[in-house]
């Protein structure tokens, strides 16, 4: 129990941080309740999945500067596709854009493997590729989404035989996060290719030594991170009803949170659940200010300063625990 | 014996070619290896050892050559292909990956646990955790589940990198008798070792390698040492330094008294005076690591007191110890080194790290210093552009070359012949004593107990914290030194 509690310190501190943030909010904003938790949540949902995208990557050693366009790419190509398509034909579109997502993560890290050339070089310029890619397929935010993807992600959840007034409190954007980490991150955690990972990020060197095929695993955790990109594509589009070619600002946002979620930016270190409950600290903080009526421009100001003081704790209590 | 002979080698490489580049590092090495047998593979700092190791395990392909496991033509692409034909390597580097767990890394490796866990109880280790991070324990220990990790696959062939290198005294002899057990069980090893005694304890047979090419191949008998010596320096050979053992009467630049840190430092005296080497000699984890730590200012001590040249210090850093003329140069030289950087400046940089040399860096005088400091080590200058392209031996010399293009009072080395050759070991052997001739007081770790004779003038024997014994050079020989430092009183 103690060795659960200190490996998972870090979490769990983000995790009392969100609920302080929670309680702050509803003291400074009584009417906060179940539609402002649903609204967080759907707001928060593209950057959660960006994250988790980015944190894979980051986990694996690398980076991918690349998610933001590639999150657009998708979201247009499900926009465009869905136009007029029966509920069953949307369904479809989904599987199709997820496996999009994924090779377009694929082709950033066969390019990384293959050319040798430093990820971060890679994915910025891939970034322009698929910010170029998502204009030809759609040049002006259009096309539409199946009103039953629009169900899957607003408002409360409500089950059968069950009163809603017991589930409604809690927001579809989470629990279809919690769903997508149990359908994708679990079973590649619970299996070598999670290990290897994380082995890579670790010590390539090492890893390759042990057997481990590096470059394989790399491309891996790359599609890993494109097919997470097409669920923050798709959850653009699910959201706003519509395809966005323009790349949000969900990149910078992904990378911060994966930092003080946890993840070390060397790999090898982090989990995903702390990625997430950073997504989540750093929209209510913004939220928070601006009901505050605090000037935007401050506020992006104390989200930096934000990060800088939690990282910097954590590694003081990180060195305090060793010694 | 006949059998062996008749029976087809089970590894056979021949002509072995490799080239980076302009650097020519094999033209033709050359190895075989019988069924049952320990071949020790040998070669001077620079002579190819390394890039026919990863060449064997498949970490780099060669340009020409052959290698046959087991009969077949085989060349493998990498390591997992060579572990799936039998071969399995133990690198010089722990290749477990630092930020798992012991388990999560045997799963990775698919390796059985319970074989495991035999071989590390078997090996000396009995306290092993399977949730124990591995970047947490302490390098000795990650050798010993490295070796256990490759018994536990069952390997035909198994190639042994410096396996002793970091291990203290004792696990080095259960490492040796387990090794040997597995080579009468019909296994085979490759085994690569700096140290003679280890050679002629389980070796068979003895391969040389000189300047890329195999130039012996040599059954193991006793005196074969200087025909091993001949052949990896190719006739050139400087005479084994011949220390004088002189007369320590200089002043006493450092005195330490009831000096206590950490958990295994603690009580140790000493007076180390200008003019001499005094060898310090432990087995793994006695407190000399703390000792060592709190002299070059990088960590302080508990209590009792450290005196530099009459003054009393307590350093809280190491430019503190630098400025008292303190000089440490680490047992890891990737503690030591920018390994990016050229040669050049990372023998300049201590010339230029004061903060009243800030502005331009005088281009002649550091120059003139670092070409003579690079002559004065013989430090080959093929790869000067980046300090990691250069062999460990060379590496190692540019480490204490810095501080010569400096100019040192007191010089702290902690064991710097560790894994490197028997030339190199002899040039540094010199240039310390050169050192300690002009008027620099050296303390000298070794884990290499022959070491306190050849460059020493007295040796300070540390068994649990505790100074145990002060010994002279003329009187260190092996066992006495051997004794002292397991704690057992010195025979009358």
């Amino acid at each position: 129990m103690i060795r659960f509690l200190t490996q998972n310190s870090w979490t769990l501190g983000l995790a009392s941080l969100l609920i302080l943030l929670l309680i702050t909010t509803k003291l400074i904003q009584p009417d906060f309740g179940v539609s402002g938790l649903d609204s967080l949540a759907r707001a928060a949902l593209p950057y959660a999945l960006a994250t988790l995208g980015m944190a894979v990557v980051v986990i694996a050693g690398g980076i991918d500067l690349s998610l933001a366009a590639m999150m657009a790419v998708t979201s247009v190509t499900a926009a465009t596709l869905m136009q007029g398509t029966t509920d069953g034909g949307a369904a479809l579109v989904v599987l199709a854009v997820l496996a999009l997502g994924a090779t377009l993560g694929a082709i950033n890290g066969t390019l990384i493997v293959t050319t040798r050339v430093p990820d971060i070089v890679v994915t910025l310029a891939m970034l322009y590729v698929w910010q170029g890619t998502a204009l030809l397929i759609l040049n002006a935010p259009g096309g539409s989404a199946a009103p039953w993807l629009r169900a899957l992600i607003v408002g409360g959840v409500t089950l059968p035989y069950i009163p809603p007034a017991l589930t409604e409190w809690l927001p579809k954007g989470v629990v279809f996060l919690l769903l997508t980490l149990a359908i994708i991150w679990l079973p590649i955690r619970r299996s070598k290719l999670g290990l290897m990972f994380y082995a890579i990020g670790s010590d390539p060197l090492a890893a390759f030594r042990s057997g481990i095929a590096v470059g394989p695993t790399k491309i891996a955790a790359y599609a890993t991170a494109g097919l997470f990109a097409a669920l923050g594509g798709l959850a653009v589009t699910m959201s706003t009803g519509i395809g966005e070619p323009i790349p949000g600002p969900y990149l910078l946002t992904s990378v911060a949170a994966v930092v003080l979620g946890g993840v070390t930016l060397g790999g090898g270190r982090g989990g995903l659940i702390g990625p997430i409950l950073a997504v989540f600290i750093l929209r209510l903080v913004r939220m928070d200010l601006t009901l505050l009526n605090v000037d935007p421009n401050i506020t992006t100001i104390i989200e930096g300063a934000i990060m800088v003081v939690v990282v910097m704790f954590g590694a003081v209590f990180a060195t305090r625990g060793r010694s | 014996m006949t059998q062996t002979l008749t029976q087809a080698p089970i590894l056979d490489a021949k002509g072995v070619a490799k080239r980076f580049g302009a650097v020519t590092a094999l033209h033709d090495a050359s190895l075989t290896l019988h069924k049952g047998q320990i071949v020790a593979l040998m070669g001077a700092n620079g002579a190819g050892k390394s890039t026919f190791v990863k060449i064997l395990t498949g970490a780099l392909r060669p340009d020409a050559g052959q290698v046959r496991l087991q009969g077949r033509d085989f060349t493998a692409t990498s390591p997992a292909t060579a572990r799936r034909a039998g071969l399995v390597p133990v690198y010089q580097e722990p290749s477990l990956i630092p930020d798992l767990d012991v388990a999560d890394n045997l799963r990775l490796g698919n390796t059985d646990p319970v074989k495991f866990r035999h071989w590390v109880n078997e090996l000396g280790i009995t306290d092993l955790r399977l949730d124990a991070t591995i970047g947490r324990l302490p390098l000795a220990t990650l050798r010993i589940l490295d070796l256990a990790r490759a018994l536990a696959a069952e390997p035909d062939v198994l190639l042994l990198d410096e396996m002793t290198a970091a291990l203290p005294t004792d696990l080095v002899a259960r490492v040796l008798q387990v090794v040997r057990r597995q080579a009468n069980e019909g296994r085979s090893v490759i085994y690569i070792s700096h140290r003679f005694t280890e050679i002629a304890a389980i070796c068979d047979r003895a391969t040389v390698l000189r300047d890329g090419a195999t130039v012996g191949d040599l059954q193991i008998e006793p005196g074969i040492e200087d025909r091993i010596v001949d052949l990896m320096l190719g006739g050139q050979i400087a005479p084994a330094a011949t220390t004088t053992i002189r007369a320590t009467t200089g002043p006493t630049r450092v005195q330490i008294r009831n000096l206590k840190a950490g958990t295994r430092l603690t009580d140790v005296s000493f007076d180390l005076r200008q003019g001499e080497v005094l060898g310090v000699i432990a087995l793994e984890g006695q407190g000399q690591d703390e000792l060592f730590d709190v002299l070059a200012g990088n960590r302080r001590a508990a209590s009792g007191s450290l005196t530099v040249n009459g003054t009393e210090q307590t350093f809280t850093h190491p430019a503190q110890a630098i400025a008292a003329g303190l000089t440490l140069v680490p047992g890891d030289r990737a503690h030591a080194l920018l390994m990016t950087r050229s040669v050049r400046e990372n023998i300049a940089l201590p010339l230029i790290a004061r903060f009243r040399n800030w502005g331009a860096i005088q281009m002649h005088s550091e120059a003139t210093r670092v070409t003579a400091a690079i002559d004065r080590l013989q430090i080959d200058t093929r790869a000067m552009g980046e300090v990691r392209r250069l062999s460990g031996g060379n590496q190692q010399k540019v480490t204490i070359a810095r501080w010569i293009a400096k100019g040192v009072e007191t010089l702290l080395l902690f064991d710097p012949t560790r894994g490197i050759d028997i030339r190199t070991k002899r040039q540094i052997y010199a240039l310390v004593r050169d050192l300690a001739d002009q008027g620099a007081a050296v303390l000298f770790y070794t884990s290499e107990l022959a070491e306190i004779r050849l460059a020493c003038d007295r040796a300070v024997v540390i068994f649990n914290g505790r100074v145990v014994d002060i010994i002279d050079a003329a009187d260190a020989d092996e066992p006495t030194l051997m004794r002292a430092a397991y704690g057992l009183k010195a025979s009358a």
